[in-house]
This record gives C-alpha cells, sequence and structure tokens, in this order.
C-alpha cells in the first residue's frame, strides 16, 4: 500500500509543523518555537481525537492549498479561518472551523486566508509521519531544525500522514468562542525603573499598533515613544516568550516563540502566559493596551484560562 | 553568588550575580547552569523548561502549569552547587582566514585603532580567548575578552547580511556567526569550521560556555580546501 500524503500545490505565506515546542536549548541559541496559539493548536488535536501534544501544521495569513494523496483522512482547522474544500467529484465546500471533516482521496483543502487573526492549525487523525528533534516536531526556521529540515513547506513538497487506516469517529464540534479583546496583561519588566516616570505611566495609558513588522520572532510595536531615562542597551542576557524590549528608539517589541535567546535591550514588562496566545493573533495595524497586574493575579489568570481550555477540550469528548 | 532572585514575568526566574562582566562572575553562572542541568536530569518532571546562562546572569523558564515561580525559586535555593566548571573547560583551536575578502572591516578597524592589519592580528591571534555565554542565534559563542588596543564599537549600519563563518569583534569580544545573519560586528575572517552541526544531535556546539578558544591563521588556499 502506498503511503498516504498532502501534495503541496500552493505553501501558503508561511507554513510549518508546530507542536508544543522544543525546551532545553536556550542555552545553545535555540529559541522554543512551538505553536503560536497554544490553545488552538491543542483544540485542533483533539477534535481528530489525537494527544494533545501531535504535530500540527501552523499557516499565517494565507494557508497552503493541499490535495489528498493515497488515502481517506480526519481533518480539523482551527483559528478564525476562511477555507474551502474542493471535492474530487466537484462540489466545493465551505469549510467550518472547530469540527472535524472526512477527506477523501484526491479532495482538496484550500485555506484560503485567515480572517481577523494571523495563525491557524490543520490537524489529521494519527498526526504526520515526520521525526522529532530534541523532542519536537516543530520547525524551527532560524536555526533550520524540526520537521521538513527546519523549512518552512514550499510547492510540490509532501507531508506525509502516519496513519491511513484510522478509524473515522463521529462528528467532533466545538463551540469557540475567542475573547477579541485587545487589553494584554503584563508584569513589570526587570528593567522598568530605566524608563522616565511618563514612559512608565504612559505604558499602561496609551494605546500601541501593531506595525507591519510581526513574524513568529516577534511584534514591533509603534506608538507613544518610551524614553529611557538610564541606558539603552543592557549586557546581553537571556529572553523568554513575552518579553517586552525597548531599543533606543522607543518602540517596544513583543518576543514571540522564535525570538533570539539573549537580547541587549532594555525589558520594560513581560506578557503573563495566559495572553500569549492572544498577543501572537495580532495582525498589523490593530491596536493593544497594556495593563499591569502582579505576579500572583497571573497565576490566577493562568488557572482559568486552563480551566477554560480544558472546558473547551471537554466539549468534544 | 546570586545577588538577587525576581521573576521574569510570571513563568521565569531571573538570577542576578552582579552587573560588572567578568570570568568569576561568568564561572559562578556556569557553575549554576551546570548544576541545575544535572538537577533537570535527575528530576525530569520538576517543570523547568529552559536555562539560559549570560555574563552575569541565569535565567531559568518554567512550565506554569506544572510549577510555580515559589517552588523554583526553592529549587534554587536549596541546589548543591557542583564548582567544577573550571576543571572541565575544553582547549579549542579554531583556524580563521584574514584574507581580505573574509576580513571585511580591517580597513574601518585600522582607521579607529591606528593599527595595522598585522598588527590587529598579532594581538588578536596572541591570546586565549573565555566563552562567556552561547546563542542569540544557534550556536553563536561569545568570547572575551580582546585586547584593549582593538576594542571598537559596532557597526554604525549594521550588515543586512554576515555571511556564516564570519569572525567578528566589538567591544571587548569575540563572536563567531553560525549562520548567515544581519550583524553589526567588525568582520576581521572566516572559519572553515563548523561550530553549530544540527546534524549532531549529542553534541550540536562545538564552542559551550566555559570554553577556551584560540585562533590561528590559515591561508585562502588552506579555507578553501579545508576538510573536518
Amino acid at each position: 500500500m502506498s503511503d498516504t500524503y498532502f501534495e503541496i500545490l500552493r505553501s501558503g505565506i508561511n507554513t510549518t509543523v508546530q507542536d508544543k515546542g522544543r525546551n532545553h536549548m536556550y542555552h545553545v541559541g535555540i529559541a522554543v518555537s512551538g505553536a503560536i496559539d497554544q490553545r488552538n493548536y491543542k483544540l485542533c488535536n483533539k477534535l481528530v481525537n489525537n494527544d494533545l501534544n501531535e504535530a500540527v501544521i501552523e499557516f499565517a495569513y494565507q494557508g497552503p492549498l493541499l490535495k489528498l494523496k493515497n488515502g481517506k483522512i480526519n481533518f480539523s482547522i482551527t483559528g478564525d479561518v476562511l477555507f474551502r474544500i474542493i471535492r474530487k467529484k466537484s462540489s466545493v465546500e465551505d469549510g467550518i472551523c472547530y469540527k472535524n471533516y472526512i477527506l477523501e482521496d484526491e479532495d482538496q483543502i484550500d485555506i484560503i486566508s485567515t480572517k481577523n487573526t494571523v495563525y491557524g492549525y490543520l490537524s489529521v487523525t494519527g498526526g504526520f509521519k515526520l521525526e522529532k528533534v530534541w523532542n519536537s516536531y516543530s520547525t524551527n526556521t532560524k536555526a533550520n531544525v524540526g520537521s521538513n529540515n527546519g523549512k518552512k513547506y514550499s510547492i510540490e513538497d509532501k507531508v506525509f500522514i502516519k496513519n491511513s487506516n484510522l478509524q473515522i469517529n463521529k462528528e467532533k464540534k466545538i463551540n469557540y468562542n475567542p475573547s477579541s479583546d485587545n487589553l494584554i496583561r503584563v508584569i513589570k519588566g526587570t528593567n522598568f525603573d530605566f524608563f522616565s516616570s511618563d514612559a512608565q505611566n504612559f505604558f499602561f495609558k496609551k494605546e500601541f499598533s501593531v506595525t507591519k513588522l510581526v513574524d513568529r520572532m516577534g511584534i514591533r510595536l509603534s506608538g507613544y515613544k518610551l524614553e529611557n531615562t538610564v541606558s539603552t542597551n543592557i549586557k546581553s542576557e537571556g529572553l523568554v516568550r513575552g518579553v517586552i524590549q525597548v531599543p533606543a528608539d522607543g518602540n517596544p517589541i513583543i518576543m514571540l516563540s522564535d525570538h533570539g535567546t539573549i537580547g541587549g535591550y532594555p525589558k520594560i514588562a513581560v506578557v503573563i502566559s495566559a495572553d500569549l496566545d492572544r498577543v501572537g493573533q495580532f495582525t498589523p495595524g490593530s491596536t493593544i493596551n497594556f495593563k499591569e497586574v502582579s505576579l500572583e493575579e497571573a497565576q490566577n489568570i493562568f488557572k482559568a484560562y486552563t480551566d477554560e481550555t480544558n472546558k473547551y477540550l471537554n466539549e468534544c469528548d | 553568588m546570586i545577588k538577587n532572585i525576581s521573576n521574569l514575568g510570571d513563568a521565569a526566574l531571573y538570577c542576578d550575580f552582579g552587573s560588572e562582566v567578568n570570568k568569576k562572575i561568568n564561572l559562578n553562572v556556569i557553575d549554576y547552569f551546570n548544576s541545575l542541568a544535572k538537577f533537570i536530569k535527575e528530576n525530569k518532571d520538576c517543570g523547568i523548561s529552559n536555562i539560559t546562562p549570560s555574563y552575569n546572569k541565569l535565567i531559568i523558564s518554567f512550565d506554569l502549569s506544572i510549577t510555580s515561580y515559589a517552588e523554583i525559586r526553592n529549587v534554587v535555593k536549596n541546589l548543591k552547587i557542583i564548582g567544577d566548571t573550571h576543571i572541565n573547560q575544553k582547549k579549542i583551536k579554531i583556524p580563521i582566514c584574514c584574507d581580505n575578502e573574509f576580513g571585511l572591516d580591517f580597513k574601518k578597524l585600522s582607521d579607529k585603532t591606528k593599527l595595522s592589519k598585522e598588527k590587529i592580528l598579532d594581538l588578536y591571534l596572541n591570546k586565549e580567548y573565555f566563552c562567556y555565554m552561547t546563542g542569540f542565534i544557534a550556536g553563536m559563542p561569545f568570547l572575551g575578552d580582546i585586547n584593549e588596543n582593538i576594542r571598537c564599537n559596532r557597526l554604525e549600519t549594521p550588515r543586512v547580511k554576515v555571511p556564516k563563518g564570519s569572525v567578528g569583534i566589538a567591544e571587548q569580544f569575540a563572536n563567531i556567526y553560525t549562520f548567515e545573519s544581519p550583524g553589526g560586528w567588525n568582520i576581521i575572517g572566516k572559519t572553515p569550521l563548523k561550530i553549530f552541526d544540527q546534524s549532531n544531535l549529542d553534541e550540536p556546539v562545538l564552542i559551550k560556555v566555559g570554553d577556551e578558544v584560540n585562533f590561528y591563521q590559515i591561508s585562502k588556499e588552506e579555507y578553501i580546501n579545508w576538510d573536518e
């Protein structure tokens, strides 16, 4: 029997394999990678009965056009995504996110684009036939590590699917209502006192715009210029996801999953863990307001976030 | 010793060893790093996901769904420190070709330092360097300290692309570009050695924190015919 795979007829803008992420490699200079929106990644796996840590395909803005070869599969798409299913027998169906579909041999999935967000996810029952590198499937295009030799997918690539004699399970659905809030909660950073009192004050009062410089490494913001009164450089030190650095030009940069592992700009704040999924989904032109919370509040908000994720996951049991 | 521990967001510890950059403080950071790495091996479920040593800081990230700031802070406070970094240092010799085709910034360096290319190289090559940290891009080593007479600021306008293998200097440090990357260091040559090798899963980096490095010059012909 031949292997089941997707043939990539259009690659999309930034189509990669992602999972929970790659740990224990920061000290070497390899970022954590992993799905930018971890909740949507988990829901995507759940909808096709996968282990929650299975690899999925992440796409940004325009997604791929995929043709199924040699098999029949279950798939699901999560996010705020416009897609359609082109059946071999010439009918075209509009796709609905957060439900699972059966795809027959030679059918196509046309992921036209994400709508008011950047990233969407595609899972297949059984997962993709890939090798883990340092315990993760995630593609890291900066270090050329992980699935597809650490590169984003291109036209004519093949993505092999692990289990071709799968059990087609009953229809699953999640009623997902993502928050469209533009308030991002942060904890003050280790260099908060480098900034002028105006900057400290206005960081939490002014609205910041997301510029066009948005990718898996980070998000550059513009708006009120944050004046630094101490030093615009620090001795380079480690970074984590969510750190907001401010270079000399006064415009904050939020670190996302593929960020450089060390950096030398002062850290004004850090986005709390519960808001990382949302912050990664802001499109160029949208606006963000920052709100300060304490460590204890952040921990409680994270519990609520986890409970909410579990509530969605349980919906399709 | 750690002077202060604070939180970096809700899922990382920020351990501050001081503000100076010197070998003594950095060795202490690396001792903590090595001891924590051992602790993680023995306690796989502790929730620590990454430890990042730098000149004088150690950042410990953890999974907030498994553990918390208070718990990891206790781990660090009760950690048994194995102070053997200085014993386990490797000595690594790095070939470098300083032909003008690869050493892109000798003219600028000569203007700034008032020294000839030969003198700059003499001062650069006759020194042993210490690897303070690796990172920014995969496997990039931050080596120090370079001779005071050849210290220069970074380029005013960073290059969009620095070729892979380029050796650069800025302020008291030297580094090696393990990938083609944007960068603002003054480039003095290029090494044919693979400093980061993602196909070597056990030892992807040639130069690790705490290692001693020195450079020796090779000709362009040797560079081109280099066989690892």
